[in-house]
């Protein structure tokens, strides 16, 4: 038996975009890298039939031709995990775009390898065991600042376990041993940094049930449909409904403590955007630079496609790392439909036999294990103490249905397994109302086990009074049918403040500008100001309908326009303004008929 | 390295199948020697073992099994490039067509190019005027945006495309300007216009035309685009110009490649069309922007007509998905005799937001166009209650929000082809629509800017 390990070469005998066929491809497995032709193009192999191995290529195939090498690697597609992710900015099969640009100029050459993590910088690794402690699969060895907001935990690899014969402190590189253990088979040198495979989900102990809510600053969802730590969520909608901003807005303002967001497929200025706004944006809670708690990986449309396919595993698997780590990290994928389409595209290339819509059989399993790497877990280490800890990793996916038609089969293959549903409608967005989330189809399954999260987070009522507003918002739907059928005068004067109090709700606390500065995030506090100021005025309103008031005149209170301007104050600002307008909703509506 | 074979084994559409090749690679370029003489250009579309498929960008007619020669060149599709281009007329492979000399070129580029690293990218926000108010006001499109117009047969898209090309200019700082035409299948008619206006207004002499017209072989409208933006890259990146790039019409485009995918039998997507078009497409119109310390941009007007009107058919739809907004035409209001017949409701620039505001256009900018739309979708929903119910069933205020709406469409959108307004123009005159309303209905506003702007008219003197 031939022991070399990668000159091994295969030869090309096909070439159809993405897709290479070699031939003499012996030994290979599923999922493994390969480097295809001269120029040393990154592949991996998707099928496999005898000697022949199918290659899905992560640049592009022009100029290659039969007769082309290809040399195994012998590993699966994996990423490099360590200190260094954070901040970085990544193309799909983690390759540092800054670095490729330092390389090869401002457009994308092929062939250039670029490692992902700095091999040069010293880390100050301080040590969280001792000689002599028994270690296993997770645990965490020590710690290393990352950013201010991060310590990264420097954990054991799985798959070792044993006594730490040695651990050291002090500045590393990533590539220096920090310790050793003495594990059945040997003594194993761990470095800072260690490599995972992209396809295949980190381990943890064991899930637990979400029971805290992510908390976004965007009041539709918090208030509405809101979202837990280690939850699941996506957001389909047909373009310009806003599903980027949204995205956008989770990234920003989400109290995640590690956000990875995945640009998969979309718009090249779009990355370029956040990259070039969350160094300058403040955590509300840290008052840090966002871009230290953030993690990017773009694979813009016109990247290749393959590497656009694997861009969600990569981002999943360094959101698992640390998740790892005890942190509730959050990961967003805009947009899955992209993915699904790189899917769809190698597919048809193999020529499988097609589900529905062309896309392959094996769609909705592919999207369900995607999701299911989500969860709250209690993580695979233990802490320096031995202590369980508990990490998160919420997962939120924007889908492009074509033509917004929720029918398509990657919207439905993720509503199988998402628990909630931001549904977004272009009526909403052509009258610039956004987020254009509608209230009246999406839904959140986390609704009843957050309640005691969120009544702790904002107030007594908030639960309650968001079931009152979300009533009435229903019923302004069922009369806006009557009202086109007969008119607005025909309505009686309770269905007539109905519906002023749901276009209340709707234009002053649903609508949310997220390019306005103070508008853009609004803490729990303050969204249970607003909401009860509403509620308020409408029963106030009702009772003084009761007492004989002219609903004419009602409409017409001043105090309408100040519940209007409260999303403008700032949070500092916003409880006395809250109470004025209270104290307004009771002078205005106050005695008896007029 | 140059090869040539005599063993064709098969001729289908577009496509060419040779055999007992070696050493051809995918995507390279091809040339094809007929027995009559005359000679083709051929692109590698798929190659496996000895055998290539090609396809060829000026029609298989007279192609023959036995006599016709296939050279493959070892190259990928090159384009001469030169600092002499503006002012010229190519074909859609970049070979002159209006009668003058070859160019000498400075250099020879693939037109395939490569993706630009978005960590290279700079974000657009340089405010571009077109001088129409639905685009400045509502729509406000920037440098380094692909903006496109969806439209349909029978609608001014060309009309409006021109104005666009005629008016835009980027307040303050001028520095060089071209235009770089990429036409795929329109008729000799449509391009006699845009020249002829080109000429007109003086453009022509800063414009590079690539034309593929209707009667002209389909599967070159596969090369069109990317000649044409090989071209704007290399003026833009290059030579420091900011370019302005108008690709008309992308459904030829699409059916062109609609014709060779099913030529190659692959599983259809959605229409007929191949499950790669969004991909195809975004290899073009991700062409487009700004890069970090380049002097130079490209800004992006594609035009689509969208078959039935229908904006969820594919050509439309994965354009909107990958362009960053839309301009939409109505063919409603294009009867109404409103011109340009932009519907804004359904418009969309996504850059806008950067683009505007303090320094750019105007601080109140961003609130006078959110409370605009706001407006005017309240009073396109008082026009249906209208037609439904009849006037008397409307509220004062909806009666308020119809008017706004009638005097929006008529005195905002419907400006005219040959009016160029400035931005101040654009802005004061939403302003003066607004007045229509108490402050109470604006609640779109900060109260800094309606305390400087808005002034209520209300409805004394206006009389119904």
């Amino acid at each position: 038996m031939s022991s070399d390990k990668s000159s091994q070469s295969g030869l090309v005998v096909k070439v159809s975009g993405p897709l290479v066929v070699a031939e003499k491809m012996s030994g290979a497995k599923m999922y493994d890298v390969v480097r295809v032709g001269t120029q040393n193009l990154l592949g991996e192999v998707i099928s496999l039939a005898g000697e022949r191995a199918s290659i899905q290529v992560y640049e592009e195939t022009g100029g290659i031709g039969p007769g082309d090498p290809v040399t195994q690697t012998r590993e699966p597609l994996s990423v490099e995990l360590g200190p260094g992710l954070i901040g970085s900015f990544y193309d799909g099969v983690q390759r540092p775009l800054d670095a490729l640009q330092a390389e090869a100029g401002d457009f994308i050459t092929r062939g250039i390898d670029v490692p992902a993590l700095d091999r040069k910088k010293r880390w100050e690794f301080k040590p969280l065991r001792k000689a002599g402690d028994k270690v296993g699969p997770g645990d965490w060895l020590g710690e290393v600042e990352e950013t201010v907001l991060v310590r990264h935990r420097v954990m054991v690899p799985p798959g070792v376990e044993g006594e730490l014969v040695r651990i050291e402190s002090g500045g590393f590189t990533i590539d220096e041993t920090v310790a050793v253990v003495k594990t059945e088979s040997g003594e194993r040198e761990l470095k800072m940094a260690q490599r995972w495979p992209v396809r295949r989900p980190r381990p943890h102990r064991r899930k637990l049930p979400p029971d805290e809510p992510l908390v976004t600053g965007q009041r539709i969802i918090d208030a509405f449909f809101p979202i837990a730590r280690g939850g699941t969520a996506c957001v389909p909608g047909p373009f310009g409904s806003g599903k980027t901003v949204i995205q956008h807005q989770f990234a920003k303002w989400s109290d995640a403590e590690i956000i990875v967001f995945v640009g998969c497929g979309e718009r090249g200025n779009e990355m370029t955007d956040v990259l070039l706004e969350f160094p300058k944006l403040l955590d509300p809670k840290s008052g840090e630079p966002l871009m230290k708690r953030t993690v990017l990986v773009a694979n813009t449309s016109n990247m290749p496609v393959a590497a656009r396919e694997a861009s969600v595993y990569t981002g999943i698997t360094l959101a698992e790392y640390y998740r790892d780590m005890g942190y509730s990290v959050a990961i967003q994928a805009d947009s899955t439909s992209r993915w699904a389409e790189a899917m769809r595209e190698i597919s048809g290339r193999l020529e499988e036999m097609p589900g529905e819509e062309g896309y392959p059989a094996y769609l909705a399993s592919r999207v369900a294990e995607f999701y299911e790497r989500a969860g709250r877990v209690v993580c695979l280490g233990t802490g320096p103490d031995g202590k369980e800890q508990e990490g998160a990793l919420s997962v939120v996916g924007s889908v492009s249905p074509p033509g917004g038609d929720l029918n398509d089969p990657v919207v439905q293959a993720t509503l199988r397994v998402v628990k909630v549903f931001w549904s977004l409608e272009d009526r909403l967005a052509f009258q610039r109302h956004f987020p254009a989330i509608s209230w009246l189809n999406s839904y959140s399954l986390y609704s009843e086990t957050l309640r005691a999260a969120l009544v702790r987070l904002a107030d007594e009522e908030f639960v309650s009074d968001a079931a009152e507003a979300m009533g009435l918002l229903e019923k302004e739907a069922e009369l806006e049918e009557i009202v086109r059928l007969v008119g607005r005068d025909s309505l009686s004067a309770g269905d007539r403040l109905v519906l002023e109090v749901a276009r209340s709700l709707r234009e002053d606390f649903l609508h949310q500008n997220a390019f306005h500065e103070v508008d853009t995030y609004t803490s729990m506090k303050k969204q249970a100001l607003m909401l009860d100021a509403i509620l308020q005025f409408y029963r106030q309103a009702r009772a003084a309908l009761d007492r004989g008031r002219d609903i004419a005149d009602i409409e017409q209170l001043a105090v309408r326009e100040r519940i209007g301007r409260l999303k403008y104050l700032t949070e500092e600002e916003a409880e006395a303004g809250a109470a004025r307008v209270r104290e307004e909703i009771e002078q205005q509506l106050a005695g008896g008929e007029k | 390295m140059i090869r040539e074979y005599q063993t064709v084994v098969s001729v289908a559409g577009p496509l060419v199948l040779v055999e007992g090749v070696s050493g051809v690679k995918y995507q390279e370029l091809v040339r094809l020697s007929l027995p009559s003489g005359e000679s083709r250009r051929g692109q590698v579309l798929e190659v496996e073992g000895d055998r290539a498929l090609v396809q060829v960008f000026e029609g298989t007619s007279g192609i023959d099994v036995p006599e016709t020669k296939v050279r493959f060149l070892a190259r990928g599709i090159m384009v001469g490039l030169s600092p002499e281009m503006p002012g010229r007329v190519f074909d859609g492979l970049g070979r002159p067509r209006d009668g003058g000399p070859e160019i000498i070129p400075e250099r020879e580029a693939d037109i395939y190019g490569a993706p630009i690293n978005p960590y290279a990218r700079e974000y657009p926000d340089e405010f571009i005027q077109t001088g129409v108010s639905a685009i400045d006001g509502l729509n406000t499109m920037v440098r380094g945006q692909k903006l496109p117009l969806f439209s349909a047969s029978g609608l001014p898209h060309n009309r409006l495309a021109a104005q666009v090309v005629r008016q835009a200019q980027v307040p303050g700082a001028e520095s060089g300007f071209a235009v770089v035409f990429g036409a795929m299948g329109i008729t000799y008619e449509e391009a006699e216009y845009f020249i002829r206006d080109f000429t007109e207004s003086g453009a022509l002499e800063r414009t590079v035309l690539f034309l593929n017209l209707a009667d002209e072989p389909a599967i070159e409208r596969i090369a069109t685009p990317r000649t044409a933006l090989t071209c704007a890259e290399y003026l833009a990146f290059e030579q420091g110009l900011h370019v302005l790039v108008v690709l008309t019409d992308m459904t030829n485009y699409c059916e062109a490649l609609r014709e060779i995918s099913a030529a190659r039998k692959e599983i259809p997507g959605r229409r007929g069309f191949p499950g790669y078009l969004y991909t195809d497409l975004s290899s073009l119109y991700e062409r487009c922007g700004r890069i970090k310390g380049k002097p130079g941009s490209i800004t992006m007007m594609p035009v689509l007509t969208m078959p039935e009107d229908d904006k969820t058919h594919p050509i439309p739809d994965l354009t909107g998905y990958i362009t960053e907004g839309q301009i939409i035409l109505s063919r409603a209001m294009h009867r109404r005799g409103i011109a340009p017949p932009i519907d804004v409701l359904p418009s969309l620039s996504r850059l806008k937001d950067k683009g505007i505001g303090e320094g750019k256009t105007r601080a109140d900018h961003a609130d006078l166009f959110n409370q605009l739309y706001a407006c005017y979708a309240r009073g396109k929903e008082a026009e249906e209650l209208e037609v439904i119910l009849g006037s008397a069933a409307l509220s004062e205020m909806d009666r308020r929000y119809l008017r706004f709406a009638h005097d929006f469409e008529k005195r905002y959108i419907a400006q005219g082809e040959q009016e160029n307004r400035s931005v101040t123009e654009t802005l004061d005159l939403g302003w003066e629509l607004l007045a229509i309303f108490p402050r109470s209905e604006l609640k779109r506003v900060r109260d800094a800017w309606l305390d400087k702007y808005h002034k209520e008219r209300g409805q004394g003197g206006e009389g119904e």
